[in-house]
Order: structure tokens, then C-alpha cells, then sequence
């Protein structure tokens, strides 16, 4: 590395109106609070990720143990250390915690596919379901659902169809071979708005039967996913392959020029970035249907927390998305019981009014 | 200027083409260390995409660019931004950041894969904060910043990167006049040690004053190519810009007045 000074003129830059010419001293006092400053965010961001994963593993914990069936804490952690005695043991281990998996599995991807499709498309606005990936999956589910197909169907024909959808905008978008982001968005909401009369037109035609399961899948409902265990492994390996690019993505979001000036590789990087965050939203969408709000609102949660870095912003999104909607899945199945509450209705009603409130706090 | 020694940025029978339209057919420079080369020209002769295809952002249609007698295409991404450093006009930002933390973007091209930025680099980022005026503001949020400040930043970044050559695209726009001034001061001083300054720029006087080199676009594909003296003059000018223009020399200082 190499780190020859600058040339520093006093006063020559310094803007006659501003203070008076700084002496060697003070010189170095601002140099030494500027990086006592650094440092400080930094330690403040990794504090925050450390309290993230505390409150992961709290949800995870409070997720099993709550239900209509009451359960100590220590039955929890007996169940955990793989003793399981009689139905409270069964209930926790084969309903709450596949369930859990599945709520916090599910919330980490569509929160961490927000964050990528932000720095993508460079637009704040952005969330997992923009580029029409998530209309592809609900085509795909809901035509499964109308003829009647079993649950692993249903899963395989939305998968199926959120890689069709990824494909065409995909396809479409890179036309010529520029590949700008307007034209990525304008092609997604495009497709996105064309599954929509689809999904309406097939609501329309369906069975009073099925009308239920459809409107539970469109809104996001975790209960049934029963084997989450290969989506939470794309959790992982997913987070872990952004953890190379994490600087480059902050490169990247100050605008593709600048990116390429400073050697980023943004062809490449803007693919990957595209693959990635579709790939875990269609595992998503696979596993619990159109969880809304989650990978919009979590991103920018955590933004005003950590700031931009998506060196912390990246994973602290993926800890924060699956704690939030582990909690919510948990309020969706107590708050009323017996009664299950879609979970996708429930982070709606509650991240909406956080989202304004913060929103009106931080005006910027 | 010396013959011997390499060329910072060397251009051979550089042809540059936007769509159907030539920017310039057969562009041949050498730009030493310590020399300045401004470009100058009407709207949309050109100028940016000639300073894209310097910085080997863009591929010429003809011709070869050469950094440090190396072609550019030679260059892995993050060897050349070590070498060479582009300010892009301004742009819009999208995200909320500190000031240092857009300032540290500087010192991406130095930083390995997984490393952080170090003390060292924050003390970069802060003495280039200073050379801009803007020590004083680390820790505001750049979109409450004002367009000249905005600029500032954007030059604080590039002077972080630590480059041996500067390419600047229109470094002056937002900027009150003190600061005009104070940047093109700025880059000759890292000129005179050493470093190699290749800006656009619109301003004439300013052009006069600050450039060794100066390259014309003239909007229809034709191009004149010289030392400053050479180039600024006149007639040249005139009919390029389509306005008459005089030229004087004031107090050993050369300004150009419309007619």
C-alpha cells in the first residue's frame, strides 16, 4: 500500500471565509478524532451485529417455547439437546421448530435479496419482489394449487416459475447488450404487472376451496413449510458469498462510472449481484409464498442503524430480516389462537407504521 | 520536457466514435509526469468520452492508449485504478453516507480483498479532506451537503485514491471562485511533483493559466492538438465556439474577451 503524503498547502484551499487557518496542533487533534471517529462506527456496527444475533437466537428461543401447548424454558432447551418426552416434546420439535426455521429462514433471504436489489438497482425503493420474481412464483403456485397438486408440486411450480420470470427479465433486459437499471426495473414491473392479471384472472376461476389456500400463499404463510432446513442452507451460502463483493458493492452504489474508475468489475458484479439476490427470493417464495414488507422495510431498518457499509449492512439485513419475521410468525399464531393469522398481514401491520414513524423522524 | 524518460499517458493515432459520429480520427499525445493537458470544446464535441477512453473506461475504435508505456487493456482493473484516478461528472447520490465515509472510497483500489481501511487510509482520507476544505464536516451526511461542497468531495476522493494520474472531468462545475482557483492550484502542485492532470474544462482564462497541453474539440470531428500557446488562440477559438473572440494579454496573463 502505498501512502506518500499530499501535498497540503495551508491556506491555499482553505476557504477565506472559513476559520482561520488551523495550526499544526489542532491539525493533529482533527486527525486524531476523525479516526477515533472511524473507529468508533466501526465498533458500533459490530456491536450492533453482535446484538443482532443475541436477538435471533432470543426469537428463535421464544418462538419454540410459545403456542397453545405451554412449555417451560427448560423443555425447550431439553428438546434442543435432542431429548424429546412425550406430546409437548413432539409438538416442539416437529411443529415449532421446523416452523421457526422456516419463519427466520425465510425473513433472513427476502431481507438479504432487498438489500442486493437496493445496491442493484441503486434505488432505496427497491425490494426483492420489483423484478416480477416473486409474480413468476405466485403464477406458478397458484396454477398448482387450482389443479389440486400436492404440497412438494406447489413448492416445485413456484420455484419453476420464479426462474421462468428471472429468465425473461433477464432475457428481455439485456436486449442489446446494455444493461442499464433502468431498463432491468422497467422490465421487471413490466412482467410483474402481467403475473399480477394472471394471479386475478386465476383468483377469479378458483373453487371456493381454494380460494383460502391461494389468499394464504399470496399474503405469506409460514405453517406450511415443514422442510426448511435445504432454504436456510442457501441462507448461508448465499451471505457468504456476498462477503467477498461487500466492499465492491459499496463502490458499486455510488454509481457504475465511479465503480469501474476504482477497478471494480461491474459487469460481472452487477450479474452475480442479479443471480444471487434472485436465487434467494425464489427460495423464499418457495418455502412461504409473498411475504411482503419484510425485504423492504428491513434494509432500511438497519441502514439507519449500521449506515451503508454492506460489509455490516449485508449480514446485520439477514440476522435482522429472520428475527423479525420469526417474531411475527410467532405473534401470527398466538395473538388470536386458535386462529392463524397470515404472517404476511402481520408484518404489514406492523412494519408499515414503524417504517412512517422512522421515515418521519429521519427526514432524510 | 524530457524525451527519455516514459510517458505517463501516451495516445497513437487515437480514434474515438460515438454511434455514427467521430469524436477525433487520429488523436497521437504524450503526456509526461509533472505536465497538465486540458480539453477543451463546445456541448457534446466530445470531450468525456475522450477523457473515458484515456482512462481506458471505454475501448477506442482506433489506436492505442498507453499508461506508463503499457496498454491500457494490459492493465488489471485494480492496478490501474492504483495508477490512474478518474473524477466522473457529478452525479446524483443514492444513498445516505458520512463524508469520510465517501472520502475513504478513495482507497478502495488499495485495499485487499478483505481488509478494512486502516488508520493510515483515515488519515489519507483526512488530509484530502483538508486540501478541499472539509475536515470539518467527517461526519455530515453528503446529502445534506451543497453542490459545490458535493464536488469537493468528489475531488477529496479521487486526491484519497493517490494516483500518478488525474483525470478530471469538468472538476470546476458548482465551484465558487476560490475554489476554481484553489483546485487547479492544487493539481498543478501535484504536477509539479510528479503526477501527470488531464481535466476538461470550460472555462478559457482559467485553461490559459492552468494547462502545459491543450487538446480542441471542435464538435464536428475535427481537432486541434498543441501547446497551450498553440492552441489558444484566437481565430482557433472563434470558430470553433462559434462566438468572435479576442484575445489579450494582460499583465503577462492571457484572457480572452467576447466580442
Amino acid at each position: 500500500m502505498r501512502t506518500k503524503a499530499l501535498p497540503i498547502s495551508p491556506g491555499a484551499a482553505v476557504h477565506p471565509r472559513a476559520a482561520a487557518p488551523f495550526s499544526g496542533d489542532t491539525r493533529a487533534v482533527m486527525m486524531a478524532r476523525a479516526q477515533h471517529n472511524r473507529m468508533f462506527a466501526r465498533k458500533s456496527a459490530f456491536l450492533t451485529l453482535v446484538g443482532l444475533l443475541l436477538a435471533s437466537v432470543c426469537t428463535f428461543l421464544l418462538a419454540l417455547r410459545a403456542g397453545s401447548l405451554d412449555a417451560a424454558w427448560g423443555d425447550v432447551f431439553a428438546v434442543l439437546g435432542g431429548q424429546v418426552d412425550g406430546t409437548l416434546g413432539v409438538v416442539i420439535r416437529e411443529l415449532r421448530l421446523p416452523r421457526a426455521v422456516a419463519a427466520f429462514t425465510s425473513g433472513g433471504l427476502l431481507a438479504l435479496s432487498g438489500a442486493l436489489m437496493q445496491v442493484l438497482l441503486r434505488n432505496p425503493l427497491a425490494d426483492p419482489y420489483v423484478l416480477g420474481i416473486s409474480g413468476g412464483a405466485a403464477v406458478g403456485a397458484l396454477s398448482a394449487i387450482l389443479l389440486g397438486a400436492a404440497t412438494w408440486l406447489i413448492d416445485g411450480a413456484a420455484f419453476a416459475g420464479a426462474a421462468l420470470a428471472m429468465l425473461v427479465v433477464f432475457g428481455l433486459s439485456r436486449g442489446d447488450g446494455s444493461w442499464t437499471q433502468t431498463r432491468l426495473l422497467l422490465t421487471g414491473v413490466i412482467v410483474a404487472a402481467g403475473c399480477g392479471a394472471v394471479v386475478v384472472f386465476m383468483l377469479v376461476m378458483a373453487t371456493d376451496t381454494r380460494i383460502q389456500s391461494m389468499l394464504f400463499w399470496l399474503t405469506g404463510d409460514v405453517s406450511g413449510a415443514s422442510r426448511p432446513w435445504p432454504a436456510l442452507a442457501v441462507l448461508v451460502a448465499g451471505l457468504l458469498a456476498t462477503l467477498p463483493f461487500a466492499r465492491d458493492l459499496n463502490v458499486l452504489a455510488r454509481g457504475e462510472l465511479s465503480a469501474r474508475a476504482l477497478g471494480v468489475r461491474t459487469k460481472r458484479l452487477r450479474l452475480l449481484v442479479y443471480l444471487l439476490a434472485s436465487l434467494l427470493t425464489a427460495t423464499a417464495v418457495t418455502l412461504v409464498g409473498l411475504v411482503g414488507f419484510v425485504g423492504l422495510i428491513v434494509p432500511h431498518l438497519v441502514r439507519l442503524a449500521t449506515g451503508n457499509d454492506q460489509r455490516i449492512l449485508l449480514p446485520a439485513s439477514a440476522l435482522a430480516g429472520g428475527a423479525m419475521l420469526t417474531l411475527a410468525d410467532t405473534a401470527a399464531r398466538t395473538l388470536v389462537a386458535p386462529i392463524q393469522l397470515p404472517v404476511g398481514v402481520l408484518t404489514a401491520m406492523i412494519g408499515v407504521p414503524v417504517f412512517l414513524f422512522l421515515l418521519v423522524r429521519h427526514p432524510r | 520536457m524530457k524525451t527519455d524518460a516514459t510517458p505517463l499517458l501516451e495516445a497513437d493515432n487515437l480514434a474515438v466514435q460515438i454511434g455514427e459520429r467521430w469524436i477525433c480520427c487520429d488523436l497521437s499525445m504524450r503526456l509526461m509526469p509533472g505536465e497538465r493537458l486540458v480539453l477543451i470544446g463546445p456541448n457534446g464535441a466530445g470531450k468525456t468520452t475522450l477523457l473515458h477512453t484515456l482512462a481506458g473506461l471505454r475501448e477506442a475504435q482506433r489506436g492505442a492508449v498507453r499508461l506508463q508505456g503499457r496498454p491500457l487493456a494490459d492493465w488489471p482493473g485494480r492496478e490501474l485504478a492504483q495508477c490512474r484516478g478518474v473524477q466522473p461528472q457529478s452525479q446524483p447520490d443514492w444513498f445516505a453516507a458520512t463524508v469520510m465515509e465517501t472520502a475513504l472510497v478513495g482507497r478502495h483500489p488499495h485495499l485487499g480483498r478483505w481488509a478494512w481501511e486502516s488508520g493510515d487510509d483515515v488519515r489519507i482520507a483526512h488530509e484530502a479532506l483538508i486540501c478541499m476544505g472539509l475536515d470539518h464536516m467527517g461526519e455530515r451526511n453528503i446529502l445534506t451537503l451543497s453542490g459545490g461542497e458535493r464536488q469537493r468531495l468528489a475531488i477529496a476522493s479521487l486526491l484519497a485514491q493517490q494516483p500518478d494520474l488525474y483525470l478530471l472531468d469538468e472538476p470546476l462545475s458548482h465551484l465558487d471562485l476560490h475554489y476554481q482557483v484553489a483546485v487547479l492550484a492544487h493539481f498543478s502542485a501535484l504536477a509539479q511533483g510528479g503526477a501527470g492532470v488531464v481535466m476538461v474544462l470550460h472555462d478559457l482564462n482559467l485553461a490559459a493559466r492552468f494547462a502545459d497541453h491543450v487538446v480542441l474539440l471542435d464538435g464536428g470531428g475535427k481537432m486541434v492538438c498543441g501547446t497551450a500557446d498553440e492552441v489558444l488562440q484566437a481565430d482557433v477559438l472563434s470558430a470553433a465556439f462559434g462566438h468572435p473572440l479576442r484575445r489579450h494579454v494582460i499583465e503577462g496573463q492571457v484572457a480572452f474577451l467576447l466580442e
